[in-house]
């Protein structure tokens, strides 16, 4: 186990330096003139020439690169935004509360859900309950999330005005200058956004709760179990759902570690300034240091998500924890 | 095609030197380590095995899971590459042989394999199966194997028609019967049957053993038959092997190995055998070994079969490795220090005997 | 000595998708206290689903069972299923074929085992654990209280199948059904687990069914025998009678077909075709399609379960006359006395 671990961190050390890398060439790279961009619209040619030996870019790649991640890595340090000079770092921890307040409530909803019809799916095949959920599942994996976004947001948030049709709320403290803050206020904005991403990423689970279930149920020690005279909420619990949940412990790190990178179209719609809110908001500016500041900063929230997933797993099968 | 394809077996004599395997290996490396994948121990599937086969005759291999007889055979075949030792066939030294200088050879050492239901490509026409080795040797044209095809399925006891048909169209009997005739295709001399019945059931074991035994009666072919179960080998057996942990413990003719076996090993697995007749049952005298086989990564010292042996000698068996050598007449051959002087064994005898 | 469980007439149907299968086609029995019980059969014999039948194991939504099963005069089919909840495990228990896929992999072995007792005794976390390593000590794990807390993975073939064993007797069953529970195992782990199993009933007292396909098996630990064939009994009687003079062309079929250490032959009986489907099975005899004697009659009538005249304990089911089968089964037997080493 100890092994395991270590090779693990290893290879996570490994992935880092390979997405900082990857990324690093892709933004400061392939785009014709960083300098450029840096310098703004109305730069002079020899204001440009000074903003490329105040960035560096001047010297060879591999040289800018170690000094990109020297700088990363000893001062955790991104670089700052091109646009307004403020450092990447703070425009990430600004955003990235709101993202991961989406991610996580939004997974909280998905497992609530999904894993009860899932497990009752399971248990009565081809009843009216599992060809609904089965039809279900088809739809939101089809459906656009942004088309959903829009939807709810029309139908619940300006029809019927039950939600906030957009924007956010600080759950913790009330900054001065907004308009709204605390837990209630907090909930009320992310009800739609929460309900978008859970209707989106929930068929999946059901599908797969639903598979998981139905194959732990033909296993020999389920018979077993009931052969020493177990009830059948006992067999469920400790034999079944011990075994088939098993798995999803790993898929819902993977899809925690993809999200926090942002949800883009519904962040959108839901005006949230999240992650990819602010990963838009360069693009459209050429601001190259926020977006390789988010992009890193989702890649690194996969490697850790994928990390501690396979950590726990590991833990909590006897089967790889005493191999 | 009827120059290539002589009747089968005709071109080698009876009681010729078909195969010869010395001081067979084949070790499995265990690796260690966090980022660079270190050598600690090996798996010794197979531990220096050695062994001949004349032509015509059938020599089974006996043993209990982990024993290696699996492993020894696809090393025979090359399927898997050994670690050391030769394999000589029909005089000429396989072992290290690449792959494209086999393939030749191939034609002459076919297989048949355990499960009758995975061992069958399942989307593939049985025609197609059976006669896949004409076409990759390109023996005959699509005519002539087309016939030879439908021939064989005749030789094995089914209908010539189903040519077409698919593996799941046919049961568990019919199966093994197809992997028969699959390996008969080209006239192979050799034969490898690696547990070719367990799978079946026993109403239909007797059918695929007196299919293979009536063939080999016509075309003079020449079988090494693994097995665990020991009335399956006795039955189809001329000489028996018996493998323990990797290395052969005792060979012998049929007869001698079940009249009287000498290694205790060999003598436990044929009294844990029961016999389907309740009188002579109640009257035989079961050894059974204590503990289950040892792990062949860390075999136990000099005899691996000390731990568990009831004629146990300290300071001898755990010291000294037994050689395989001659013990009675007719080439039976044990490695044991201590071989069975009696038989049936007498258990409260013991070490003392 | 009493009877302990007896089947009258158990028949049970699937309900598939590609029709009614009948595993289960009518079939009687009893078994007495301490007594041993062997059911041979190979596959489809419906061996296995008429034990899963008297232990309600069967899926309740695709499966009907109709007949008695009396276990010391309660008819388990008609019981609740909190009544059966409590007699498995705890009055019947069953060992299953598999060890390596019978346990749950997540739970130590030690949870398993206290499970089997908690569900029925009222006993401490204390008391359940001293429980359970007595169990693991009488069938032979050796240094039991460092292996309890292992996991399954953890365990040989053989010590899974003790661990199993003791799971089923730690409730001190009056019947335990063993679901052909050497098949998997090695020979010399058989006889390891077959001579445990008599010891342990001699200790326990319990009654035993033993399901195998191995014949040796059966002559070896069994009592009595039940031969089936089709989801039918075709031969029932006592181990003895049942090898000397058995009376069925299955039953011949059978012994002839199986290669034997003590007898040497050339050939082996064979039986011709395979076991049939119970989609659609023969009409009459089910045997007729494979049996070297069929006659008409063998077509459209079914043949009762019959007591031989001079041995009530010995039933067949086949409409030869006395004479034939007389004369059948001593070949038979002479062709083993003859050939025997």
């Amino acid at each position: 186990m100890f092994r395991y671990l270590v090779r693990r961190l290893l290879w996570a050390g490994v992935l880092f330096i390979a997405v900082t890398f990857v990324t690093y060439i892709i933004f400061f790279l392939v785009p014709a003139n960083p300098a450029r961009l840096a310098a703004g619209q109305n730069a002079t040619p020899e204001h440009i020439a000074s903003v490329e030996e105040f960035l560096g870019l001047d010297r060879p790649f591999y040289v800018q690169y170690y000094k990109f991640l020297r700088r990363l890595v000893t001062e955790g340090s991104l670089g700052h935004s091109f646009l307004n000079r403020r450092s990447v770092n703070e425009e990430i921890y600004r955003a990235a509360p709101v993202t991961a307040s989406l991610v996580f409530g939004a997974m909280l909803l998905v497992l609530a859900v999904s894993v009860p019809i899932g497990i009752l799916s399971a248990l009565r095949p081809r009843s009216l309950l599992d060809r609904a959920a089965m039809v279900y599942v088809l739809i939101g994996i089809s459906l656009p999330s942004f088309w959903i976004a829009l939807v709810l947001s029309y139908l619940v948030g300006y029809r019927l005005g039950w939600t906030p049709i957009a924007g956010y709320c600080e759950v913790l403290s009330v900054p001065e200058a907004s308009t709204c803050g605390g837990f209630t206020d907090w909930v009320y904005h992310m009800i739609l956004p929460w309900l978008t991403l859970a209707i989106v990423v929930a068929g999946t689970y059901v599908r797969f709760v639903r598979a998981e279930v139905m194959e732990t149920m033909t296993q020999d020690y389920v018979r077993t179990a009931r052969a020493k005279g177990a009830p059948e909420r006992r067999v469920m619990r400790a034999h079944i759902l011990r075994n088939a949940m098993l798995p999803i412990v790993t898929i819902i790190g993977l899809d925690i570690g993809i999200l926090l990178g942002g949800a883009i179209f519904i962040e959108q719609v839901f005006g949230l300034p999240g992650l990819g809110t602010t990963a838009i908001n360069a693009i459209g500016q050429f601001d190259l240091p926020v977006l390789q500041g988010v992009v890193i900063f989702g890649a690194i929230a996969i490697i850790v998500f994928t990390l501690i997933v396979d950590l726990l797993y590991a833990w909590i099968d006897p089967r790889i924890r005493l191999a | 095609m009827s120059t290539q394809l002589e009747t089968l077996g005709a071109n080698v004599q009876t009681g010729e030197e078909l195969l010869v395997v010395e001081n067979l290996t084949k070790h499995f490396p265990v690796t260690r380590g966090i980022i660079f994948q270190k050598q600690i121990a090996s798996v010794k599937a197979v531990d220096g095995v050695s062994f001949s086969l004349r032509a015509g005759e059938t020599l089974g291999i006996v043993g209990e899971s982990g024993c290696g007889k699996s492993t020894l055979v696809r090393c025979i075949l090359k399927l898997i590459e050994p670690t050391s030792g030769k394999i000589t066939f029909r005089g000429q030294d396989i072992t290290k042989l690449s792959r494209n200088e086999m393939r030749p050879i191939r034609r002459d050492m076919m297989m048949v394999f355990q499960d009758p239901y995975s061992s069958l490509n399942a989307r593939k026409r049985v025609g197609f199966t059976v006669g896949e080795a004409l076409d990759v040797h390109k023996i005959g044209t699509s005519a002539e194997r087309k016939r030879r095809v439908q021939e064989l399925l005749e030789v094995v006891g089914l209908n010539p028609e189903h040519y077409n048909r698919y593996p799941h169209e046919f049961s568990g009997g019919q199966r093994q019967r197809i992997g028969v005739a699959r390996a008969l295709a080209i006239n192979p001399q050799l034969i490898l049957c690696d547990e070719p019945v367990s799978a079946l059931d026993v109403s239909v074991q007797a059918q695929i053993l007196n299919l293979l035994t009536d063939l080999q009666r016509e075309f003079g072919l020449t079988y090494v038959f693994i097995a665990h179960d020991l009335n399956v080998v006795r039955h189809i057996s001329d000489r028996v092997m018996v493998m323990y942990l990797g290395k052969a413990v005792e060979v012998a003719t049929r007869d001698d190995i079940y009249a009287s076996p000498k290694h205790p090993y060999t003598g436990a697995l044929l009294s844990a055998v029961p016999i389907p007749d309740p009188v002579r049952g109640r009257q035989r005298v079961h050894v059974v070994l204590e503990g289950d086989v040892p792990n062949p990564i860390n075999p136990p010292a000099a005899c691996s079969f000390h731990p568990r042996c009831p004629r146990f000698h300290e300071g001898h068996c755990d010291v000294e490795t037994p050689e395989l050598r001659p013990i009675a007449a007719n080439g039976h051959v044990a490695a044991c220090h201590y071989p069975l002087e009696r038989w049936p064994m007498d258990l409260a005898a013991g070490a003392s005997s | 000595m009493a009877t302990l469980l007896e089947v009258r007439d158990l028949r049970t149907q699937f309900t598939t998708d590609d029709g009614i299968v009948g595993a289960v086609d009518g079939v009687s029995f009893s078994v007495d206290s301490g007594q041993v019980l062997g059911i041979v059969g190979e596959s489809g014999s419906g061996k296995s689903v008429t034990c899963l039948t008297l232990m309600g194991l069967n899926d309740p939504r695709s499966t009907t069972s109709t007949g008695e099963v009396l276990f010391r005069g309660e008819d388990l089919l008609k019981a609740s299923p909190r009544r059966l909840r409590e007699i498995r495990g705890n009055e019947i228990a069953m060992i299953f074929q598999d060890p390596m896929t019978s346990l749950n992999p997540v739970h130590s072995i030690g949870t398993q085992l206290e499970e089997a007792l908690t569900l029925h005794e009222n006993v401490t976390g204390k008391q359940a654990r001293a429980r359970a390593l007595e169990m693991l000590m009488a069938v032979g794990i050796p240094r039991p209280e460092r292996r309890i807390d292992d996991y399954p993975h953890q365990f040989s073939g053989g010590m899974r199948q003790r661990v199993m064993i003791a799971m089923a007797l730690i409730n001190s069953p009056d019947l335990v059904i063993a679901d052909e529970p050497t098949t998997a195992l090695d020979v010399t782990t058989q006889a390891q687990i077959l001579s445990l199993l008599k010891r342990l009933q001699d200790e326990f007292g319990s009654a035993i069914i033993m399901i195998t396909h191995d014949l040796g098996v059966v002559a070896e630990t069994a009592d009595d025998v039940v031969v089936m064939y089709g989801a039918r009994i075709v031969e029932r009687g006592p181990v003895d009678a049942i090898f000397s003079q058995p009376r069925h062309p299955y039953t011949w079929g059978l012994m002839g077909s199986l290669p034997r250490l003590d007898v040497a032959v050339e050939r082996l009986e064979q039986i011709p075709g395979q076991p049939p489907s119970l989609l659609r099975p023969p009409s009459g005899c089910r045997f007729h399609p494979r049996c070297r004697y069929a006659m008409a009659k063998c077509i459209s009538d079914v043949p009762p379960l019959e007591q031989i005249e001079y041995d009530p304990r010995h039933s067949q089911a086949c409409h030869l006359d006395e004479a034939t089968k007389a004369r059948e089964a001593a070949a038979l037997l002479t062709t083993f006395s003859e050939a025997a080493s």
